[in-house]
């Protein structure tokens, strides 16, 4: 039971078959016991859990529950919590106590969700490997030796370690779905606006999308359900009328022997299909693709001929607007504070030394390099011209194709310690990622097998704005075939 | 344009982050081949493009011009650093 989705759970606390306090204790052992090697968590608020759990079953019990009362969640620590730590893998944030909550954690609170606790991530959700936590990175439950991917690591192993059925997570380049395929689990990202971002602790602005992780496309649409919605706190949210993103797994579910598929074109950018993607990754895409035709799709080659610019892009745009975010952390408000220092200049100066780790602190530098004087037109402005090319790229390929298909990640989970000196080799982890955000377009990984080391394979379906139902439905019609979703790393075998 | 030393100091002390001069070497070594890609772009042909700052064509709402917000100076305060009588501590910045 322990293993189950987030759906199936929902069926069995529904019936009564069990109870969330049963449920909940349970996973709170695990994640005790199994938290010494990942370390997943950041924070376990074991009291809060079963208070909230117990309230869910009364909730059940009155006939008021929603599809998710009741089940456990975890909350990636950019997630503001009210009365909770919220430290952003960061020392600069490492008492910080969330004065209020995030909009995405209000409404999963509202549908009787229950949060266990607060998962480890790299610091401001700058890195793809975790490594960059100042708690220590994330381990890979399907390789202890490995990195979970980052920044969302700790929520994407959570899941993959069945500690959790389902968590929250920021992608602002990659940061769910990359650790998602590196981890095994599935990771939603959103189109940018549906899911406000009112109490994320902010990276860059134009670019931060709360997603979720679940084992499952299904868990994913039942999450995404509850978390989308206009909020008028956040003035880039989206206000449209409230859809319900497992409509059409349902509607196919009641034919399940006809091609679920017929009638999707699936778009393969042959830029996504090159060399630099280890040959098993490709391997596995392929085999992908073949299941996706045998249900009926169709494909179709596309071309995005500026998308090989994203990753430059994305290193003007996403430093520039962090180093304005981040000049908010000056020790006076909130956060760390130097313990010695001369003058107000000399407080600022120490206490961003002290606070932000090395990663974070070369991400500060380029944006303040990029924006300052006699620099911006050439950095700045520039990358926002080429993101509008990028932008059209999509754009054409949409009038041919419902969705796009291809790898996560060009490599699967790669050791601790291996990319740390080099950034720009642990940039080119999001080089298939990075085009969503740029867009503000919706995206899924899922897992699609493993290579020759047994390490997690992850299959990535792009879809235009606000097609979030379509990439779910065709990621779930190919997991209703495929068993890669249903695989345990041996280690966290019940 | 390749990124030196001395600019590297110069957006330090921007930012507001105190830096060794061996960590700005460090710094200026690991950025090198990340300019060096964001360079790349510099390549594509702009011209009459515009730039794109958002991932939606968005224009920002306007709200009522009213007091939403209640008094809760002392729930934030109890995350600062240095307070006294409800009001955030810094350094004499004023002889």
């Amino acid at each position: 039971m322990i293993t189950s989705s987030v759906a199936e759970l929902s069926r069995a606390l529904l019936a009564r078959r069990l109870s969330s306090v049963e449920l909940t204790g349970s996973l709170l052992d695990r994640i005790e016991t199994a938290n010494r090697t990942l370390n997943a968590f950041l924070t376990v608020d074991r009291e809060g859990a079963m208070a909230q759990a117990k309230a869910a079953d009364a909730r059940i019990a009155a006939g008021t529950a929603s599809p998710l009362t009741g089940i456990p969640l975890a909350h990636k620590d950019v997630i503001m919590t009210e009365g909770l730590r919220t430290t952003c893998g960061s020392r600069m944030l490492e008492n910080f106590v969330a004065p209020y909550s995030a909009f995405v954690a209000e409404r999963l609170a509202r549908a009787g969700m229950v949060l266990v606790g607060k998962t480890n991530m790299d610091e401001f959700a700058m890195g793809s490997s975790n490594e960059n936590s100042y708690f220590g990175p994330v381990r890979n439950p399907w390789n202890t030796t490995c990195v979970a991917g980052g920044s969302s690591g700790g929520s994407a192993a959570a899941v993959a370690a069945r500690l959790v059925p389902a968590a929250t997570g920021t992608d602002t380049g990659g940061s769910i779905r990359q650790p998602a395929a590196l981890s095994g689990v599935c990771g939603l990202k959103p189109t940018y606006g549906v899911c406000s971002r009112y109490g994320l602790v902010a990276f860059a602005s134009s670019l931060d999308t709360p997603g979720a992780f679940g084992q499952t496309a299904e868990d994913c649409a039942l999450l995404l359900n509850a978390m989308a919605g206009h909020d008028s706190r956040d003035s880039t949210s989206v206000n449209r009328p409230a859809e319900d993103y497992t409509r059409l797994l349902r509607e196919y579910a009641a034919n399940a022997a006809a091609k679920p598929l017929a009638g999707v074109r699936i778009g393969l950018p042959r830029e996504y299909f090159g060399a630099g993607t280890e040959p098993g990754i490709a391997r596995a895409i392929e085999a992908a693709i073949a299941g996706f035709r045998s249900l009926g799709a169709t494909t179709v080659e596309v071309s995005l001929p500026n998308v090989d610019y994203s990753l430059p892009v994305y290193y003007v745009i996403s430093p520039a607007e962090a180093s304005s975010n981040l000049a908010r952390f000056d020790g006076v408000r909130y956060g760390h504070r130097a313990a010695k220092y001369d003058d107000l200049m000399d407080m600022y100066k120490k206490t961003r030394a002290e606070g932000f780790g090395a990663e974070v602190k070369r991400r500060i530098l380029v944006g303040t390099y990029v924006l300052s004087h006699g620099y911006y037109d050439a950095y700045y402005l520039k990358a926002q011209q080429v993101r509008r090319l990028i932008a059209d790229d999509f754009r054409k390929a949409y009038q041919r194709c419902d969705v796009i298909v291809g790898p996560t990640s060009p490599t699967t989970a790669f050791c601790i310690g291996d990319n740390i000196d080099d950034p720009l080799k642990m940039y080119l982890n999001d080089i298939f990622t990075i085009a969503s955000n740029l867009t503000g377009t919706p995206a899924i990984s899922i897992p699609c097998g493993f290579d020759g080391k047994g390490l997690p394979i992850g299959l990535q379906i792009q879809g235009n704005a606000f097609a979030e139902a379509q990439i779910l439905n065709v990621a779930h019609r190919y997991q209703q075939t495929t068993d890669w979703h249903r695989r345990v790393p041996a280690g966290f075998a019940p | 344009m390749a990124l030196s030393v001395d600019d590297v100091q110069r957006a330090a002390h921007l930012a507001r982050i105190e830096i060794t001069p061996a960590e700005a070497i460090d710094v200026q070594n690991k950025l090198e081949g990340v300019f060096r890609m964001i360079e790349r772009m510099r390549a594509v042909d702009t011209t009459g493009i515009v730039p794109m700052s958002h991932a939606q064509d968005v224009s920002l709402p306007l709200r009522e011009d009213r007091v939403t917000e209640s008094d809760q100076h002392a729930l934030h305060q109890r995350n600062a650093p240095a307070v006294e009588d409800g009001l955030y501590l810094v350094p004499k910045v004023i002889e």
